[in-house]
């Protein structure tokens, strides 16, 4: 033990202990205990916490947070195939530097007039957020794509009064378990069953279960194995019949080249804002997003923060505010709204920077390249004696089987492991109807090398 | 669009007040209340609140009043110019010059009254008009019982100004109350429910950006209407008190139902519509289990007492203190923030059985914990 | 002395900027995306092109198309216009803890080894940001007295959420199903009823006593009317008025009497680190606001993160995985059978957890008593000043009891002197460069309402700004009451001229593509 040292902490001026004497000579208080005291002596803390010593200096605090950080490989270091939720996109400088700032990144609630710059981005970033997925209303952001879904089960619900939400059975198995926990009690999920020999939406179960009971269907586009559904259109159809709603979850880097679901009669899109500029930072990155119809009996039940653009008391000037405060619920008249808090702001500011930088072309551009890169890697892997691809539209990723390989997928991933590779996500036992299965997922990041190096690896290590 | 407001002053309200006649209604009192030095306060206040309408800053705005000092004076001395309809003995007003006034202003279209005055005023223009047209009142008078005042003169000005400017849209259900006068004076406080009339709702209260969105009072209403209606049980005898948030389970139930009065349901089907303290006896006699609905009545927060007078001490006894339930919503407890509830069932014993904490239910399976005193 | 400096002349920037959209020029690029190599396209050819036409996108992407330096300019002028903790005296939002954020921990969450980490990436190559969970969970164990903490919740709402569906589980688990209904106080966070009542409970409010202070017996009735339906209690404190319930172990007691959980929200934790602990108080589980206690950036509404913490025999019940050590290495313990399942996808936010322990890892035990005491000594202090100040008034103001982390004023005297109110005055402050204020948590049950907590971050000087800041504006409400009404006159920007356009479907725009819709080009500022 040290004795008590009189330490001046940087980040607490009034650590100061004249400043600190004079304060509560001020109060005419002997020591904080004379504040203290509000506090029986049964409820107090005696002994003292048993932490780490304090580093007390920047420089020494930055050596050993860095030392503990270098026993992490990344993705920079490594060819990285991981998909599934994160991915391992580009992230302009520009969204570091935006993202970085000291005034939005340290503000909090704020109000339009003081901390407008902030509002506007948040504007902005949905207004792209409604160009891309072809929607006029958007919400500032969920926590992440599971929560948003989530949400907007809820928010069917309401919309519709019924209580049965229909999800495909390929939807991400982490957003599914949280979707299930935040439906409980009063919703009931049921899995539509997937067509794996055409590896898109099976439209005859769908039709078994959808009935005047089912508020909203819900599928991803392109699915969690990466296919993309050529069928929206048709289910679409057969939810509207029966008057449910049909929400789809998107990979936002795929609207360049994918139809939005605004424009094939979806009623909501929704999902991750990570791919757009913001570091995956072990899964830290994430922000939901839900765009909808701008009608009140889908807007009004946004139980998030939506900000609006009118014209301010000044001419020329814009000013934002709370659109549809007092939400009132059109269907089902059940308690409230669901609650909301913090969520992940500044992950849709950035968004809103990367977004403009990448402007249509960019988009477009994005999608294609993708597209070219995962049918490349998918015609050489699968001629590779062992592995299989299953066939269908990929967007980023895809599904490799290694059913003939002689190799367990982790035992594959460990062999890539040595070899700087992070092999893509075993499948094998969230969707064990595909056997030895992994995801693989290929970005804008990876080079034509970066493929092949995979696919010399796979040859080797059979 | 021309905007038109109605400004009614009671001039002689509030005289009673100060020299403890606790009000001013009927002639004879009046002239005691002059005799007495009474003086004027009602046309002082209407003028702080007329005031306000200076900054109206809409479209055109037409004031229509009623000559001298039943608000032509008033409005002249806020600095602004009326359009002087009807006529009066000046000097010598009486009640039914403010109903006659109401009458003509609602004839002429007016989208709004602001009235001066206490709850005998309030009463007057509630016969009039009821819920057809929006009214606000500036308290002038010493009895204010009634839900349809703003705060003070210079809040009711503001509002008005922004309801016309169209920046308050909502309207609230607001009660009409009075006392008894004469029972008053003689130390008996007797309180009446005499309707509701639509005042602005200026929420001001919620718009922050933080706390995201919240349902309307119309929906909270809603939501804890329809969740008693739904979970009422099957066999028990519900005495369903006065007030709005009563009826509003009516409603849900399709059942019709007396705003002002007592009603008796079973199983979801009307038993009888406007009962006294005798036939409410003779039914509990007949069920074997029952139970009283009620809600917290007018800005005071009374349960029993006020506007219910029908739920004796006979029949609260007999129904059992647990099985009261009371109903209301968040915004209309929390107005009373920091006061306790009321009862005054006119039985001391009982009072003080009834004293403690009441649950009152303010939503979807929400409910508040509310101190409850005589 | 004072060495208080009045911002008298401050203006905040105001760039009159345009849209994004109206800063678009046709082929104009900010960015290129990296091309694809030319074997490539001679091997699979335009894919995208090859898709079925239905999938195809067929309207025209509106995106803006700005060079990278008006992107860059466009966005920086829109962050100037926004004024963060760490560059104004935000002492201002009462009960979000604003402390200055580190640099250096920013500088820390873009090492690529950090930065560039997939959640899915092998255990072995993780290692080190596994340990940085283990120990923050281990700091926040001591801290707290719990035994077991969960990170996966993205803020104190979600953290809430959490501890309901923990509830549901633990009394689940012992066939207990009846449990339907909880209890929280008025002054405690909207979430801790709002959450609970989202998973299906039934929600019982208690109101303060006279004193301000959660009222024991309005417990007492209320336990022995839900008796065994109770599934527990939700309760901040102190509460956001910044009083300390003294009672709060015989809080826990009556509902753990009848088999009910206790929850402690600790949002409000920062002035009693090391000085008080959930244990003490006697509850079973508890969260606090990482970003707030902690030290993090609160990026204007997240990313943040509510840590979950618990006692031992509701471990098995935490949301998975959990990070566990088993003597050499870190590993995601993801074999939790009675598990609630997730309440986020991953870990929970990361980087909030890795910039907290680098901020705890400064200040050690002492340094976070410091923290605490600095606290509540900043906030008696201004507590003192504010009270001068004619017209200003606080909740339960007299009662004898001393503040702690922050007080909630009230301005209902010189509201009712001047008809100047709390949303006025928030407006005018910003005149004088200090950001908007937190007055209150929806409803407002405390009149005119204006919540301050000066936490360690803000100076003697910065206390003492601040009052004179105030100081001033409330005198201008007796003198000169307009030019408070009319505020602010400095700012940004100003109200939006019509708000009740915001709730009217045919004119709200959440969109910039609605907002041309429903508004043309009146208001356009490019046209």
């Amino acid at each position: 033990m040290t004795k008590k040292r009189n330490i001046v902490y940087p980040y607490i001026p009034n650590s100061v202990p004249e400043i600190k004497r004079e304060m509560l000579d001020e109060l005419g208080m002997d020591s904080v205990e004379d504040i203290y005291k509000e506090i029986p002596d049964r409820l107090r803390f005696k002994g003292k916490m048993n932490l780490p010593a304090p580093i007390l200096s920047e420089a020494r605090l930055q050596r050993h947070v860095e030392k503990v950080l270098s026993k992490n490989n990344n993705c920079k270091g490594y060819i990285s195939f991981l998909g599934g939720g994160t991915w391992n996109h580009y992230v302009p400088a520009v969204c570091d530097t935006i993202g970085g700032r000291d005034e939005i990144l340290t503000s909090y609630v704020g109000e339009a007039f003081s901390d407008h710059g902030k509002f506007q981005i948040l504007f902005e970033s949905s207004s792209m957020l409604g160009d891309l997925t072809g929607f006029d209303a958007c919400n500032t952001p969920t926590y992440d794509w599971a929560n948003a879904i989530a949400i907007v089960s809820r928010m069917a619900s309401r919309t519709t009064g019924r209580k049965e939400i229909l999800v495909s059975e390929v939807t991400g198995p982490e957003r599914k378990l949280v979707n299930q926990n935040y439906c409980k009690p009063d919703i009931n999920v049921v899995e539509i069953k997937f067509d794996y020999e055409n590896m898109c939406l099976d439209l005859d179960d769908l039709r078994s279960k959808i009935s005047d009971k089912t508020a909203c269907v819900y599928f991803e586009n392109p699915s969690y194995l990466g296919f993309i559904e050529t069928q929206a259109e048709e289910i679409v159809k057969i939810a509207h019949e029966k008057g449910a709603l049909v929400a789809v979850g998107v990979d936002p880097t795929s609207l360049g080249v994918l139809e939005a679901p605004g424009d094939y009669g979806a009623d909501y899109a929704l999902g991750e804002l990570q791919p757009l500029g913001i570091h995956m930072s072990y899964g830290g990155g994430l922000g939901g997003f839900i765009a909808c119809r701008d009608e009140a009996k889908f807007v009004a039940e946004y139980p998030s923060l939506l900000f609006g653009v009118l014209p301010t008391t000044r001419k020329g000037e814009y000013g934002f505010g709370q659109v549809a405060f007092e939400r009132t619920s059109y269907g089902s008249r059940e308690k409230g709204k669901d609650f909301i808090g913090t969520c992940s702001a500044l992950h849709g500011m950035v968004a809103a920077v990367y977004l403009a930088l990448m402007g249509p072309q960019g988009m477009i551009d994005l999608g294609s390249g993708i597209m070219q890169r995962v049918d490349y890697a998918k015609k050489e892997l699968a001629k590779i004696s062992g592995i299989k691809i299953y066939e269908g539209f990929n967007f980023k990723e895809f599904v490799v089987n290694f059913d003939d390989y002689g190799l367990l997928v982790n035992e594959i991933n460990n062999k890539l492991l040595q070899r700087s590779i992070f092999g893509g996500i075993d499948l094998s036992e969230d969707f064990s109807v595909l056997g030895n299965s992994a995801l693989y997922a290929i970005t804008e990041m990876l080079t034509k090398e970066d493929i092949d190096e995979l696919v010399n690896a796979l040859k080797e290590i059979q | 669009m021309v905007k038109k407001i109605g400004i009614i002053v009671n001039p002689v309200a509030g005289m009673g007040g100060r020299v403890g006649l606790k009000g001013s209604d009927g002639e004879d009192i009046l002239e005691k209340a002059i005799q007495l030095g009474a003086i004027p306060e009602c046309p002082n206040k209407a003028v702080v609140g007329l005031c306000q309408i200076k900054e109206y800053k809409g479209e055109i705005l037409e004031i229509y009043t009623y000559p001298n000092e039943m608000g032509e004076d008033e409005v002249r001395a806020a600095g602004l110019n009326p359009i002087v309809i009807g006529k009066i003995e000046s000097g010598n007003t009486k009640s039914a010059d403010t109903t006659k006034a109401a009458n003509d202003m609602y004839d002429i279209g007016v989208d709004l009254i602001l009235f001066a005055g206490g709850d005998g005023t309030a009463r007057n223009i509630l016969d009039v008009v009821g819920e057809k047209i929006p009214v606000l009142g500036i308290p002038g008078g010493c009895k204010i019982h009634s839900a349809v005042y703003a705060i003070n003169p210079k809040s009711a000005g503001k509002v008005v100004v922004k309801y016309l400017e169209g920046k308050v849209k909502n309207l609230k259900e607001s009660e009409v109350m009075d006392i008894d006068e004469d029972a008053f004076r003689d130390g008996i406080l007797k309180a009446r429910l005499y309707g509701y009339m639509k005042v602005p709702n200026e929420n001001k209260l919620v718009q922050n950006m933080k706390s995201g969105s919240a349902p309307g009072e119309d929906a909270a209403l809603d939501f804890v209407s329809r969740y008693i209606a739904f979970s009422l049980e099957k066999d028990v005898l519900y005495i369903m008190g006065s007030g709005s948030t009563v009826r509003g389970v009516m409603d849900k139930l399709g059942i019709k139902n007396t705003l002002l009065g007592v009603d008796l349901i079973y199983n979801n089907q009307l038993i009888a519509n406007d009962v006294n303290e005798y036939t409410i006896l003779t039914y509990l006699g007949k069920y074997n289990k029952a139970k009283i609905i009620i809600t917290v009545i007018g800005g005071q927060g009374y349960l029993f007492g006020r506007g219910n007078q029908q739920l004796s001490p006979k029949v609260i006894r007999k129904v059992g203190i647990e099985n009261i339930i009371i109903i209301s919503t968040k915004n209309k407890m929390n107005s009373l923030f920091g006061k306790p509830l009321l009862v005054d069932t006119g039985d001391e014993e009982l009072n003080d059985e009834l004293n403690g904490y009441a649950e009152v239910i303010v939503g979807f399976g929400e409910s508040v914990m509310f101190k409850v005193v005589s | 002395m004072s060495k208080a400096y009045i911002r008298k002349n401050f203006h905040e920037a105001r760039w009159d900027e345009p849209m994004i959209y109206e800063l678009s020029t046709r082929k104009t690029r900010g960015i290129l995306v990296p091309e694809v190599e030319d074997e490539i396209i001679a091997e699979v050819g335009d894919v995208a092109s090859y898709l079925p036409e239905n999938v195809k996108r067929k309207t025209p992407l509106l995106l803006p198309e700005v060079d990278q330096k008006h992107v860059l300019a466009h966005y920086i002028h829109l962050t100037q216009e926004t004024m963060g903790a760490n560059v104004s005296n935000d002492l201002s939002e009462g009960t979000c803890t604003m402390k200055y954020n580190p640099r250096l921990n920013e500088a820390l969450s873009l090492n690529n080894n950090f930065a560039e980490l997939h959640p899915s990436q092998d255990i072995e190559t993780v290692q080190g940001i596994l340990e940085i969970f283990y120990k923050f969970e281990d700091i926040m164990k001591e801290i707290s007295g719990m035994d077991k903490f969960s990170f996966q919740p993205g803020g104190g709402n979600q953290a809430v959420y959490c501890a309901a569906s923990v509830m549901r589980a633990y009394h689940e688990s012992r066939n207990d199903t009846k449990r339907d209904t909880i209890i929280t106080t008025i002054f405690s966070h909207p979430c801790d009823a709002a959450a609970p009542a989202t998973a299906g409970y039934k929600v019982i409010t208690l109101y303060p006593d006279e004193k301000g202070v959660p009222d024991y017996e309005a417990l007492k009735v209320a336990v022995e009317n839900i008796g065994d339906h109770l599934a527990g209690i939700f309760m901040t404190n102190p509460e956001d008025i910044g009083i300390y319930n003294s009672n709060v172990d015989r809080f826990s007691e009556l509902v753990h009497s009848v088999g009910g959980l206790c929850y402690y929200d600790q949002a409000n934790a920062n002035a009693f680190l090391g000085v008080v602990r959930a244990r003490e108080a006697g509850f079973d589980m508890c969260h606090f606001n990482v970003h707030k206690t902690f030290g993090t950036p609160h990026g204007g509404e997240g990313p943040a993160c509510g840590a979950f913490g618990c006692r031992e025999f509701l471990n098995k019940f935490l949301p998975k995985p959990t990070v566990e050590f088993d003597g050499k290495k870190y590993y995601l313990d993801f074999d939790r059978p009675e598990s609630i399942g997730k309440v986020r996808a991953y870990f929970g936010s990361s980087g909030v957890i890795l910039r907290a322990y680098s901020w705890t890892m400064m200040h050690g035990a002492e340094g976070l008593k410091e923290v605490a005491a600095v606290s509540v000594i900043n906030n008696n202090y201004l507590e003192k000043l504010l009270l001068s100040i004619k017209g200003c008034g606080e909740a339960y103001l007299g009662n004898g009891i001393t503040r702690q982390e922050q007080c909630r004023y009230s301005w209902e005297e010189l509201f009712q002197d001047t008809g100047v109110g709390t949303d006025d005055i928030n407006k005018r402050i910003n005149d004088y460069g200090i950001p908007w204020y937190w007055a209150s948590h929806h409803p407002w049950v405390i009149p005119q309402p204006m919540t301050l907590e000066p936490c360690e971050t803000y100076s003697k000087c910065d206390l003492e700004e601040y009052f004179e800041t105030l100081k001033i504006v409330a005198e201008e409400a007796y003198t000169n009451p307009e030019i408070v009404l009319s505020a602010p006159h400095r700012s940004a920007s100003h109200d939006i001229a019509n708000p009740e356009d915001l709730n009217d479907p045919a004119k709200w725009a959440l969109t910039w593509r609605a907002f041309l819709k429903k508004h043309g080009d009146q208001y356009v500022k490019v046209k």
